[in-house]
């Protein structure tokens, strides 16, 4: 394996990272908050530094991703990036122990959400907005923006191709344009400007530029860290709706924009999973308003808390307008079910994804068809195209490693004691990159219960859900590591 | 610029690699997603599955917006189709189209306008033309053309009783009388840009200009004996051998072919009457030898597999063939080769990529890029032709009051029918074609690269 390489890819990632714990930096700076400007500068020295020593061992290499090198690079940049960017949460004293600091920073990278702090309220602003930022630079992914803004994707180095397959979620991910710089540029761009119209949006229902800018950013990456105690409730409805909306926005696949953009609308209302993910978010949402006829004062405030807590679970955001915990059953099970389900695929959303969960549903209807007519011979389809049968491979194969990665963790966090619920959905939650679950880690409390070894379980959930497991499973086989 | 590849083979996957290296935005078409799926991988383009003769395939890869299209697939008329579906998608669409079945070769001029073509490219075709230029003229070891044919550089070796060996260049051309200039001396491995002071010493591999109808002249007044080719044997008998053995028929050579698939040895004794054609394994030392390997003039082995080719050709060395000629279809590896004694190599995939690549540079030329570029001396120097537009710097000044960067010469300059081996006074202007002669690696792009 070409390690030298790889070092010097961790580097460059960890040099922007560094870049953009600057405006953290400036932020707090502002406040005059002085332990985070001490926090961030710790912060900076120690990945400027690992970046340079990374960059003196590892010089002058071929330049060359193959499959095992690309999954692998991925893998380790996002925990070292990880483990250096909790360094201004640790060095500020905002939380002081470094599990509990690294478990906040890898949930927020990861997009998830979930927090060991009980009031977030009173920490220093340049922290919040590191936590939020974390959101957006981990939503779109920090090796698509290298590759947006360095030459890496240029001549003899077409291999990039594996570090945008290993770190864009889906089953089958290709680029828009023939060049690997402008496909990662117009991803970014498409993801700047929705960020952009979200924070005018909150700016429009009065919501302060901090507040609008952090909430953005959460939003944005299908995060989920608040600013305030009680997440999004204590805002006005608005601001509630303009949430839901821009969740679900980003909870679509963002080729469907580039055909927007490129104006090939049937296309994008052709597209299956687009369909069936609005399908889902209606379906829903209705059961739920219906389930919960009288729990609120009016239809308009069911429907406005219903479609919220829909849109930020299968989104995976995981913000919060009420109590989800004291819904009845049924709805619960629903939004348990959505946790599952997940965004789209190609989105900056987690779980499942919709795409996959109609391939399995399309490959189970074939094997069903199969028993019934052994000799017929059946193709998947997806828009109209038969699906590869190795995609179909690989989307089983996912789905196993999910299911039993699940009941892993499941087993392992179960150690502490807590109640079945509590442990189930916090794994799910954390697994799905979503942040609430249900009982002692519902939308008002938090993960601080926790043993050290549980958070680290979950820590491990939250980068292989991000990740799609097999940059991070790939880091625990012994083949990787050996010479071929 | 944009341009569609359809068929990802050995020749599509070449094309993308060199074009998409050159900064073209790159979209290859083929029915097969495993090769596609690995050009992805390696290669910074797009890929699109399906039949690249399909208009949804078409419309999928962007042919409206394209401005080239080259279809390589191995089935030509499935090339001939893309060709003209694209134009009928896109009228302002250049199209490219491999078509190399003999049966279509003599009438390839009118369907290039039947079916709006800008060009077609033959590679079989194109590696007979290049291995008989190089069998007209046995002593040279390589001829790179510029400006259609018109200009050549030659390789040639400084033997002990040459008439060059210890000349100093200043005095070369009372030797050769006629307008020739050497651009590079390969001594010792490494590649000198010569003074007219430089003596010629034995052993040199020197690399001259020189317009194309003086060769001749060249090699009489040098004194190379040419033993003109009279017997020529062609191990395999692909479309590379059929082309090849009817041109040399038409120059009155005796031409042999061994074949090893008897169908095949019938339909080409049936295409060449004149040719004698012998049906057995071409690796067999016995049957060569039979077949009179030892007198022969020149053996150019051009089987389907390399590996047997090269074999064929080292055994035809130490035989004592003057003139061994190999031709090698993958040629991915070529710099390992170095060191074997092959005599001339051809890669009919690398000519015909050269072509096409030529064709987008030209395209493209509204940038100034180069039309042409050789690498001669080993890789050590390149030789590129440049168009003067009116854009170029110093159009009209006398070459020795120009600041040149080191390195840098001015092999010829090319002005309507006048080929001008240039010295000091000479000067060049708008319209007019140069050819300019650099060491490998100066970063020279553009004709304005070439100044201080």
């Amino acid at each position: 394996m070409n390690y030298k390489m790889m070092g010097r890819f961790v580097g460059r990632i960890l040099l922007v990272e560094a870049v953009f714990m600057v405006p953290a930096m400036l932020i707090s700076l502002w406040e005059k908050e002085y332990a985070s400007v001490r926090g961030f500068f710790w912060g900076i020295t120690a990945t400027v530094a690992v970046a340079g020593l990374l960059a003196l061992f590892c010089r002058g290499v071929k330049n060359k991703f193959y499959a095992r090198e690309g999954l692998v690079c991925v893998g380790l940049s996002w925990i070292v990036m990880s483990l250096l960017g909790a360094i201004p949460f640790c060095a500020s004293g905002a939380i002081p122990d470094y599990i509990d600091a690294f478990f906040e920073i890898v949930s927020g990278f990861t997009t998830t959400g979930a927090s060991i702090l009980p009031t977030v309220e009173d920490l220093p602003k340049g922290i919040l907005y590191w936590r939020s930022f974390s959101h957006w630079l981990g939503g779109m992914g920090v090796l698509v923006f290298l590759l947006a803004i360095t030459s890496a994707g240029r001549n003899d180095s077409g291999y990039t191709m594996h570090l945008l397959r290993a770190e864009s979620p889906g089953p089958n991910v290709g680029k828009l344009v023939p060049r690997m710089r402008q496909t990662a540029s117009i991803l970014y761009l498409l993801y700047i400007v929705l960020t952009v119209i979200n924070i005018i949006f909150l700016l429009i229902g009065r919501m302060p530029l901090f507040d609008a800018v952090c909430t953005a950013f959460g939003t944005a990456g299908t995060g989920g860290f608040g600013i305030k105690n009680d997440s999004i409730a204590g805002y006005s409805p608005y601001i509630q709706n303009v949430c839901t909306v821009f969740m679900l926005l980003f909870g679509v696949n963002f080729s469907c924009y580039y055909l927007l953009l490129i104006r090939q609308f049937k296309r994008m209302f052709r597209d299956e999973e687009l369909r069936m993910y609005l399908g889902i978010v209606v379906g829903s949402t209705v059961l739920i308003a219906l389930n919960l006829r009288g729990f609120y004062g009016t239809l308009g405030e069911t429907l406005r808390h219903a479609a919220f807590q829909v849109a930020s679970i299968i989104t995976t955001t995981g913000f919060a307008t009420t109590d989800f915990d004291l819904w009845p059953g049924f709805s619960k099970a629903i939004l348990l079910c959505l946790m599952v389900v997940g965004a789209s695929a190609g989105s900056t959303g987690g779980g499942f994804k919709c795409g996959r969960l109609l391939l399995v549903i399309k490959s189970l209807r074939r094997s069903v068809r199969r028993v019934v007519h052994p000799q017929r011979v059946q193709v998947v389809r997806s828009n109209g195209q038969p699906v590869d049968e190795k995609i179909l491979q690989n989307t089983n194969a996912y789905l196993a490693a999910y299911a039993i990665i699940t009941g892993v963790s499941f087993l392992l966090v179960s150690i502490d004691g807590f109640s079945i619920t509590t442990n189930f959905s916090a794994v799910l939650s954390c697994f799905n990159n979503i942040g609430p679950g249900f009982e002692m880690v519902g939308p008002t409390c938090n993960y601080g219960a926790y043993s050290a070894f549980s958070k680290l379980v979950l820590i491990v959930d939250m980068l292989a859900g991000r990740l799609e497991i097999f940059p991070i499973l790939i880091l625990f086989s012994r083949s990787t590591w050996t010479r071929r | 610029m944009k341009i569609i590849i359809a068929g990802d083979g050995k020749l599509g996957s070449v094309l993308a690699r060199q074009l998409s290296a050159e900064d073209n935005d790159m979209t290859l078409i083929d029915y097969n997603p495993r090769v596609l799926e690995s050009s992805e991988e390696r290669y910074d383009v797009m890929v699109v599955q399906g039949n690249c003769a399909s208009m949804e395939v078409l419309l999928q890869a962007g042919v409206k917006e394209a401005n080239l299209l080259i279809a390589v697939t191995g089935v030509d008329e499935i090339n001939l189709l893309c060709c003209m579906t694209a134009h009928g998608l896109n009228p302002e669409i250049h199209t490219i189209a491999r078509v190399r079945n003999p049966e279509y070769a003599d009438q390839i001029y009118e369907m290039r306008n039947m079916f709006a073509l800008s060009m077609s490219v033959n590679p079989e075709r194109q590696a007979a033309t290049e291995i008989e230029r190089l069998l007209k003229y046995p002593g040279f070891l390589k001829r790179d053309t510029f400006t259609k044919g018109r200009v050549e550089i030659v390789e040639l070796r400084i033997d002990e009783d040459s008439k060059l060996c210890n000349v100093a260049l200043n005095d070369m051309n009372s030797v050769v009388k006629c307008q020739i200039l050497v651009c590079t001396v390969l001594r010792n491995g490494t590649a000198v840009t010569p003074n007219g002071n430089f003596v010629l010493r034995e052993g040199d591999r020197i690399f001259v200009t020189a317009p194309t109808d003086s060769l001749t002249v060249l090699l009489k007044n040098l004194g190379i004996i040419t033993h003109k080719v009279k017997q020529v044997i062609l191990c395999g008998g692909g479309r590379v051998s059929f082309y090849l053995a009817k041109l040399l028929q038409n120059s009155g050579i005796n031409v042999q072919i061994i074949e090893e698939n008897e169908e095949r040895c019938n339909q080409l004794a049936a295409l060449l009457p004149s040719a004698c054609i012998t049906q057995g394994d071409a690796s067999s030392q016995f049957l060569l030898e039979s077949q009179g390997i030892s007198d022969c003039d020149a053996l150019v082995a051009m089987t389907g597999l390399d590996e047997l080719n090269i074999i064929i050709s080292l055994y035809g060395v130490s035989c004592g063939v003057p003139q061994v000629i190999t031709k090698l279809g993958h040629m991915d590896n070529t710099n390992i080769l170095g060191s074997l004694s092959l005599g001339s190599v051809i890669s009919p995939k690398e000519l015909c990529c050269n072509t096409i690549v030529r064709y987008v540079r030209a395209m493209k030329n509204q940038t100034g890029a180069a039309l042409t570029v050789h690498t001669i001396a080993d890789g050590q120097a390149e030789a590129m032709e440049f168009l003067v537009d009116h854009n170029t710097l110093h159009c009209g000044k006398a070459l020795k009051s120009l600041r040149l960067k080191k390195g840098v010469l001015v092999a010829c300059i090319i002005r309507g029918e006048r080929r001008e081996i240039p010295n000091g006074d000479s000067c060049f202007n708008s319209g007019d074609t140069v050819i300019i002669v650099t060491d490998s690696g100066k970063g020279i792009y553009q004709l304005n690269d070439i100044f201080e």
